[in-house]
């Protein structure tokens, strides 16, 4: 066959180069099918950012869960004075008082975990297994806890976070509840899923 | 030589392809789109939404995704273009229900995201020039590339009245020249011939000319959203045979490298 | 220097050592490629079986990602596939890559079994070969068929409509069978989800079990060539044929990389600048909804049924008191099986185009000719003179065959050299 007397650089060079023009090759083929798995623009459609107005709220209740963002199930809070008050003597049961772990924007890294005070914007979703907390904002003794200081209460398993979201320690859930981008473009108007990273 | 009469075969077929004029015997005018043209996309992106998607739906294209194309930023978009409430990301769906129109128009305004490809280009552009004054229409209206069309003329207060009329023009021989008056040196032989249509002067709020690039950038638009992603198809194309021929050149050289060794 | 293991590094020798010991690896590839001889004097008609395989995979890659977003439901079908083309990132080009992968498989097809005819490659002792071939065939056309309706246009709809109602024109079974087929009382959602099923499973699965026992069935008698000449007649020492190479690297690097890169480039062209190619590979009418009141203007299959849908048509006289129609479903079934009988048709003695008499020539010649010819026909709307060409073309295409036992026979022949040529 004349395995022999070939011109080694040559065909050496030969294959190298015309393997490394393939691998781009192959490379740019496989563009389109793994750029095809992004979110569609249906997905982001249907991702699209929400306003929600909870001019009707009034100070003591919660609007939601509403299905609101990206199908996550947003809370919306009303917070009383008293609330407020009563955060910080609630620091130490929490698992993370001062919210260092990555659950928040930066604007909510405070002690209400929120833009304003007496709003929370929260969502939905127990950060255990994803169970809907109930909303329970009396200071009243209940089954799961004789000195109930009003939060919410995970019927699932037994989770309960204050009413910034804080979860408290020595239970299921290890994080705080979660908040979603969002910025205010009224008194009691906002938009979920629009704040100064993602316009 | 037969790889290249392969070729031929191919680059030949689209010549060939099916035409979908159905019994018209309309003269059509020729009709060029230019989908780079963004001024006239805008243009007609605006005609439609205001005379046109009151009744048609462009029900598979996103405002968002003709905005973007059209580069006309969101909130302009959406504060001169939706009139419906709806987001920049919806689907451009119009209002009118369609069990409602099918018994108020005798049959349900088709959506039109693809009629450019359905019917051609050329022929959207012509149908839109060819309505005309009929009494005896339930709208008034009927058209001579559609005949009995179920449709208003939606253009109308831009176009003005149009006229089905009867010109004297010009006779023509069978060698194709004007037929001459032989007593009168100079003066063509004019014969009538029906199947024009006339405009009453100063009815519609544009001029002929006007009217005319309006029915181009309307026309242009839809052929625009009848395949929005052509403008990258072809700008990735180029690329693609660029790299390929490139690839072909490696390729070969290397098969050379082997076949030198079979005799 | 060698070509030898000893040049591998020491860990690749091990690691394949290892799997040589559990798995035929090894062996395998040189059975199949490196140490299959194929014969050294492949032309120009020889590259489509692995553009084929190349086109195949393409149809299976592209169509696993269309099916990610495709929905097979009456309401959503059509808008899923304008999703796709609009809303789905590259969307588009998945689309165009499957719908002209389509078109390019029946020509690579087309083009390989002509090579057959050319060369006598369905001889002995290759009959099996193309059996399973004309399977594949088969397997190739019902699978263009069902995906014609997927996307749920209107020409989908009506096309479904002619082809099954055939079905109809079979006596005493006909209407039932047509209904099991449909799985309704007309073509609906129904038989959409299932023509579904079977075209994303069912024959793909078909289609890839029936190529891989070509490839077997292939290697086992080895590659026929343009001389038709048995290169394992004359072998060498160590029983290599003499007019063999290696499959590989001589035709896989030399012959077929460059083949198929060069396929790319007129595939591409046409997949980024006609992918409809004039209304013939994405025909007009399905670019508005299925619509079971209202058919188009003019029913046309796509390009590559056309020959056997011309002569479909060419049917138009009833005979033995069954009608026209179930003739013409007979005789366009019979056009598409008949080649399965090459083998047994054709007495020449010697196997290649270039060696075998002026009859072969002019017939094979003919063939071709109507062939086109009644594929030109096909696209276009029924008329007396049309109809009365593509019956003239169907008779000529069926001589091709029915005669052949005799022309093949008769003539004279030039003799087959001992050796290839390589001309």
């Amino acid at each position: 066959m004349g395995g022999d007397g070939f011109n080694k650089q040559r065909r050496y060079f030969l294959i190298g180069a015309t393997s490394v023009v393939g691998a781009l090759g192959v490379v740019g083929a496989a563009v389109p099918f793994v750029k095809s798995w992004n979110p569609s623009a249906k997905a982001r459609a249907l991702g699209a950012p929400v306003t929600v107005d909870f001019s009707r709220l009034n100070p003591g209740e919660m609007l939601g869960p509403i299905p609101a963002w990206r199908g996550q199930p947003i809370f919306i809070l009303y917070r009383t004075p008293a609330n407020l008050e009563e955060l910080p003597r609630l620091d130490a049961s929490r698992a993370d008082p001062n919210s260092e772990r990555d659950m928040q924007p930066a604007y909510a890294k405070n002690q209400w975990r929120s833009r304003r005070p007496e709003f929370g914007v929260y969502v939905g979703l127990c950060t255990h297994l994803g169970c809907s907390p109930k909303y329970f904002p009396l200071v009243t003794a209940e089954p799961w806890d004789a000195n109930w200081e009003g939060g919410f209460f995970c019927p699932c398993h037994g989770s309960m976070f204050d009413l910034a979201g804080r979860v408290r320690s020595g239970l299921p859930a290890p994080d705080n509840l979660r908040v979603p981008p969002y910025s205010f473009v009224g008194d009691k108007i906002v938009v979920i899923g629009i704040d100064e990273e993602n316009a | 030589m037969k790889r290249s009469t392969l070729l031929w075969v191919f680059l030949t077929l689209p010549a060939l392809g099916i035409a979908s004029t159905e019994g018209t015997n309309w003269p059509m005018q020729a009709f060029q789109p230019n989908i780079e043209d963004k001024p006239s996309l805008q243009r007609g992106v605006n005609l439609f939404v205001n005379y046109c998607m009151g009744c048609h739906s462009l029900r598979f294209q996103r405002y968002e995704r003709t905005a973007d194309d059209l580069e006309i930023p969101h909130d302009i978009f959406v504060a001169n273009l939706v009139f419906t409430g709806q987001k920049i990301g919806e689907l451009m769906t119009t209002a009118l229900p369609t069990e409602a129109s099918r018994a108020w128009f005798g049959a349900a305004p088709p959506d039109l995201t693809m009629v450019a490809k359905l019917r051609g280009g050329e022929w959207v552009y012509n149908y839109l020039k060819a309505f005309y004054v009929d009494e005896s229409r339930p709208f008034g209206v009927n058209n001579k590339v559609f005949e009995n069309v179920a449709m208003p003329h939606a253009l109308l207060e831009l176009q003005g009245t149009p006229v089905s009329a009867c010109h004297q023009v010009p006779k023509i021989a069978a060698n194709g020249g004007e037929v001459r008056d032989p007593l009168i040196p100079g003066v063509a032989v004019t014969e009538e011939k029906c199947g024009f249509i006339d405009v009453v002067e100063g009815s519609g709020q544009l001029t002929p000319a006007e009217f005319d690039q309006a029915v181009y950038d309307i026309s242009n638009f839809l052929y625009y959203v009848a395949e929005p992603a052509r403008i990258e198809r072809d700008r990735l194309g180029l690329y693609v045979l660029l790299f390929l021929v490139v690839l072909y050149v490696f390729t070969a050289l290397l098969g050379r490298e082997y076949n030198k060794e079979v005799h | 220097m060698q070509q030898s293991p000893s040049r591998f590094p020491a860990m690749w020798t091990t690691f394949m050592s290892w799997v040589d010991r559990r798995f035929p690896l090894t062996e395998t590839f040189e059975y199949h490629m490196s140490k299959y001889y194929a014969p050294k004097n492949f032309n120009f008609w020889y590259y489509f079986g692995v553009l084929a395989v190349v086109v195949l995979v393409l149809q299976l890659v592209t169509g696993i990602w269309l099916t990610m977003s495709y929905v097979p439901s009456g309401a959503g079908a059509f808008a899923s596939v304008e999703y796709i083309m609009r809303d789905v990132e590259f969307g588009w080009l998945l689309r165009y890559l499957h719908t002209t992968g389509a078109s390019a498989f029946f020509v690579v097809v087309y083009l390989h079994m002509f090579r057959g005819l050319l060369y006598g490659s369905y001889r002995e002792p290759r009959e099996l070969l193309w059996l399973i071939g004309m399977a594949i065939f088969v397997a190739m056309m019902a699978e263009g068929f069902f995906g014609y309706l997927l996307p749920w246009g209107n020409m989908s709809y009506w096309a479904a409509q002619v082809i099954v109602s055939l079905f109809g024109a079979i006596p005493v079974i006909g209407d039932d069978l047509m209904q099991w087929i449909r799985g309704d009382f007309l073509i609906s959602e129904v038989t959409l989800n299932r023509f579904f099923a079977l075209h994303v499973v069912a024959l793909p699965l078909v289609l890839v079990m029936l190529v891989f026992v070509h490839i077997v069935a292939l290697h086992h008698v080895g590659s026929n060539n343009p001389d038709g000449v048995e290169i394992k007649k004359h072998k060498d020492a160590e029983g290599v044929p003499l007019d063999g190479i290696p499959f590989h690297p001589y035709y896989t690097i030399g012959h077929d990389l460059p083949g198929i890169v060069l396929f790319l480039i007129v595939f591409c062209a046409i997949v980024f600048f006609v992918p409809e190619m004039g209304g013939y590979f994405i025909e007009q009418p399905n670019f508005e909804e299925a619509n079971p009141l209202k058919t188009p203007a003019h029913i046309a299959p796509v390009w590559y049924y056309t020959p056997f849908y011309a002569m479909l048509r060419a049917a138009t006289y009833p005979l033995f008191g069954l009608d026209a129609k179930f003739w013409g479903f007979m005789v366009m079934a019979g056009a598409i099986v008949v080649p399965a009988v090459l083998p047994w048709l054709d007495r020449s003695p010697v196997k290649s185009m270039r060696y075998k008499g002026s009859a072969s020539k002019l017939m094979l010649g003919i063939f071709i000719i109507s062939f086109f010819i009644l594929g030109y026909l096909g696209t276009i709307p029924p008329s007396p003179g049309a109809t009365l060409l593509a019956q003239i073309c169907t008779v000529l295409y069926f001589a091709y065959f029915v005669l052949m036992p005799w022309y093949t026979r008769v003539e004279k022949t030039k003799p087959e050299p001992d050796r290839v040529t390589m001309r």
